[in-house]
């Protein structure tokens, strides 16, 4: 499709689900109900890092209204291989290790057992009578400890990969990585301004308001059924059947509604125990983690030690740039340093470039994907030492980022050379926006700003139309929903097909029901998916033309079709009339597709961010906040903004004041929403958005995806702020009131 | 295990009677016995206002409140806002103005946005942001919901007047 007057596309329809979901009849994990359903609790560790000695359920099978009661020697044994996850993919000994720890527990929280009861009250007290014997080992909470010589070992048989290769070297550092560019020894030594620094992040929680929830059924045909709010359905039908060593065909997940996800729900972590609770009972269980066990027991995202060194020439031109990177994976290897790394410098045309990467264990949860995951820690780090060199060349940040913007043929450390980006229009949108040169008056006040990439994902999508005789389309897909991409998703089909968005009712089913779909995550649904309905259409479209061409008695390939309106000379009917003539034309018409697209769009997103800083407290205020991000093309700029927005909320949070706030026994010691506090309606400005469009020559309708970029930018957009506002360089996340009076006081000194 | 109580309530302007334990939240009560899943469970603790529902003319967190304690008092859920077949005036303009994502949290703002517009007319972006305050959205970062209750006390009023 060659036109950009679109009909549907662009538009802001409301979404299919959101009746449902503002009158409370959507149907959530949780709100899964079965005959005979009991429920689950989960027993975890309180031990950071300790051998398990022995368990005894006795107790809890006694208690009265006890169904099941399993542990890690449940499980069937099952060979190790490599489990794709979508936007990553883990050995099957860590995800079965993770559900049910066995023989060690690795963290604070580490599942150890599980029960089934009449309900969940029942079910906890069962758990709370199991007899567990520890011996509490050493742990290690911090990369940099983690790395020393002498460290005690999370994986006792973890071998360092080290530059592609196995090292034979046993540590808690699963992988390090070197990518280089260029020379970067020449690159420092051609520098005229060089500024270096260190920046340490602490781990956050993705924090979605809906905790992880699993419901299960072992049906006596040995078929399991599976309820859960998942990003990807079909990741829980393959993790499921690889734990419990069923062949995928015994699996049936169902997606059901889900209450934010973030990344953060792509793992499975009930899935399995609730299955193997329900073969023990032989009834349906389900199980939903108290709030503290979502905290504890599920990946958050993880902390960092990131140091940065870049060297500019005084004309502006950055020629070097260098970073060491530990990401904290947690328990098991993963810790997204590489998407870290292929990040921090993918704003910037840099010549010479080395980049190493520590993928580091410790002792705590096992990190998932949060966000545009590892991009935001290195974004913070990166753009900060980006700003001192700007005001030590004594340039405008954005011009000094202008002149270093990534262009088309600009080739990353990591390799790739881009296609059409939208870096350089970025920048420009924010230095045109009214914010950037709006005055800001006052005392200990502050503006900064930051840009960030994620370079997003494309992936495997199915998608199938069946035309309606009203020439409305149901159509049928596998991407869980979390923001709106019903309609983003319906609306390229209606465009394509030149019916209204809201003739084309989309429906997400299980992974019996439709092709493959990998998750919705790496900002993939409305580029992918979007894509499998697009082609989908299309193959409606072919099919219509020759029901056309039947009713007329002409070849198919002279009925040409434009806005909804078949037409052969002075002939023409409408999609609608033809609908209402299948029958006569040779009988129903369903449209489907498959698709793998090569053609991602990397997007960019900065952030103009304005404070006030309380002398006294220490309290940062955000006065004033815009988002900028490059969406290639929006297909519903409600729901773009929407992800802007959250994205910038996520990311302020993450600066300001979320952390695991760790005790010096290893444990979470705000492992409640109210002490963890993500931001509420008091803590945030209104957003104001601004969409780029810069298409993507990958995608039919310019399509890039909007998912994740927008929380790159936003600490390190504040940190900036902050240093115009206190004076103070914050180093750390997050930068919480204490911190920043600690540092303000230090300077005094 | 423990008695069961009855418990004499009205939901939704019906009246509900229902046998619960004595250590059972009212957001059980109504989810597990009664089939109200509307308001959701987000922390159990009274942190996130997911489970808003209005008692006795006051917006609550149900999980903080007793199934027992509800004898004799008048509930209000989310699967109790719209008028019949029509939206509530705040259901359209959360509509309107995208400000769901999830939509885990939007039963408990628009049951919590209800009690505010019904007490205060007219009230500032301040105001709402302050009574609103006891809700945790993780998605939209609130500004589309705060536009949203603005809009739809525009609605009422307009509709009042």
């Amino acid at each position: 499709m060659s036109r950009q007057d679109y009909t549907v596309v662009g538009t802001r329809p409301i979404r299919p689900d959101g009746v449902d979901k503002v009158t409370g009849r959507a149907l959530y994990g949780a709100d899964v109900r079965l005959a005979g359903l009991l429920e689950g609790y989960v027993l975890r560790s309180p031990h950071a890092h300790a051998r398990i000695l022995r368990i005894d359920t006795s107790k809890a099978e006694a208690l009265p209204g006890v169904k099941a009661v399993i542990t890690a020697a449940d499980l069937p044994p099952a060979e190790d291989r490599i489990i794709d996850l979508g936007e990553g993919a883990m050995p099957l000994s860590y995800i079965r290790g993770n559900v049910l720890a066995q023989g060690k527990v690795l963290y604070k929280g580490h599942a150890v057992a599980a029960v089934a009861a009449v309900n969940a009250h029942v079910a906890q007290e069962a758990a709370e009578l199991i007899e567990v014997d520890y011996e509490p080992l050493p742990f290690v909470l911090t990369a940099r400890e983690a790395m020393q010589e002498g460290a005690p070992l999370v994986l006792e048989d973890l071998k360092t990969k080290e530059f592609g290769k196995p090292s034979g070297k046993v540590s808690n550092v699963a992988e390090h990585f070197r990518w280089t560019l260029g020379d970067v020894e020449q690159g420092f030594a051609e520098a005229e301004v060089i500024v270096e620094r260190e920046y340490h992040t602490t781990t956050v929680h993705q924090g979605y308001i809906e905790p992880q929830n699993a419901t299960a059924f072992w049906n006596q045909d040995g078929r399991v059924e599976i309820w859960s709010s998942t990003q990807g359905a079909f990741v829980v039908r393959d993790s499921v059947a690889a734990v419990l060593n069923l062949p995928v065909s015994k699996v049936r997940a169902t997606p059901m509604e889900i209450g934010g996800g973030f990344g953060g729900k792509i793992r499975v972590y009930l899935e399995p125990v609730a299955a193997l609770l329900s073969r023990k009972s032989g009834r349906p269980v389900k199980i939903v983690m108290p709030r503290r066990d979502v905290f504890e027991g599920t990946g958050p995202t993880p902390g960092t030690y990131i140091r940065v060194k870049m060297g500019a020439r005084k004309d502006g031109r950055i020629v070097a740039a260098e970073a060491w990177m530990a990401y904290e994976a947690g328990a098991y290897p993963g810790g997204m340093v590489a998407s870290g790394a292929m990040c921090i410098f993918a704003a910037y045309d840099i010549p010479n470039v080395a980049i190493d990467g520590f993928d580091v264990q410790v002792n705590k949860p096992s990190t998932s994907a949060y966000r545009a995951p590892g991009a935001t820690q290195a974004a913070f780090a990166a753009e900060s030492v980006v700003d001192e060199l700007a005001g030590k060349l004594g340039m405008d940040p954005i011009d000094f980022r202008l002149r270093n913007a990534a262009r088309e043929g600009t080739r990353r450390a990591d390799g790739p050379k881009y296609r059409r980006i939208g870096c350089v229009e970025v920048l420009e949108a924010m230095k045109n926006h009214p914010h950037y040169t709006a005055p800001l008056e006052g005392p200990n006040r502050g503006r900064g700003v930051a840009v960030g990439f994620w370079f997003n994902v494309g992936l495997s999508s199915s998608c199938t139309l069946s035309v309606n005789p009203d020439g409305t389309v149901n159509l049928v897909e596998g991407s869980t929903d979390i923001g709106g991409t019903r309609a983003s998703i319906a609306m390229q089909a209606a465009e394509v097909l030149g019916i209204a968005a809201g003739d084309v009712r989309p429906n997400v089913v299980d992974t019996d029901l439709v092709g493959y779909t990998a998750v919705t995550g790496g900002s993939r649904t409305t580029f992918a998916t979007g894509w499998a309905a697009y082609e989908a259409a299309q193959d409606v479209v072919r099919q219509m033309a020759a029901r056309a061409a039947r009713l007329w008695d002409v070849e198919a390939g002279q009925v040409t079709f434009e806005r909804g309106v078949f037409r052969h000379g002075e002939r023409s009917i409408s999609f609608k009339e033809l609908a209402a003539r299948l029958d006569e034309t040779g009988g129903p018409v369903m449209g489907r597709a498959t698709v793998n697209p090569r053609g991602v769009g990397g997007s960019f997103a900065g952030a103009i961010a304005d404070v006030e800083v309380d002398p006294e407290t220490g309290k940062t205020t955000v006065l004033r906040f815009t988002s900028v991000q490059d969406a290639g093309k929006a297909v519903h700029p409600g729901y773009v903004e929407g992800q802007m927005q959250g994205g910038s909320a996520q990311g302020i949070g993450w600066a300001l004041n979320e952390e695991y706030f760790m005790s010096p026994e290893g444990a979470m010691l705000n492992a409640s929403f109210l002490d963890y506090r993500i931001p509420t309606t008091l803590d945030l400005p209104m957003i104001d958005t601004v969409i780029v469009e810069v298409a993507n020559p990958g995608h039919p309708f310019g399509v890039r995806g909007v998912g994740e970029a927008n929380i790159v930018p936003p600490p390190a957009a504040l940190a900036n702020a902050i240093y115009r506002a206190a004076g103070v360089r914050m180093r750390r996340l997050p930068m919480k009131p204490s911190a920043i009076l600690e540092a303000i006081r230090a300077q005094r000194e | 295990m423990q008695t069961k109580v009855r418990v004499h309530t009205t939901v939704n302007g019906e009246p509900a009677e229902f046998l619960c334990e004595p250590r059972q939240s009212l957001l059980e009560c109504l989810r597990d016995i009664l089939g109200l899943t509307g308001a959701k469970e987000g922390c159990n603790d009274g942190n996130c206002g997911a489970c808003t529902v209005i008692l006795d003319g006051r917006p609550v967190n149900s999980c903080l409140v007793l199934g027992v304690e509800a004898e004799g008092r008048t509930i209000l859920t989310i699967e109790g806002v719209a008028r019949g077949n029509t939206l509530h005036p705040l259901q359209q303009a959360f509509l309107e103005q995208a400000a769901l994502q999830c939509g885990v949290c939007t039963p408990g703002f628009i049951v919590a946005a209800k009690a505010l517009l019904e007490a205060e007319p007219d009230p500032s972006e301040a105001r709402i942001r302050q009574y609103l305050a006891n809700n945790l959205c993780r998605c939209t970062g609130y500004d589309k919901i705060v536009r949203a209750v603005q809009q739809a006390a525009r609605m009422l009023q307009g509709v009042e007047a």
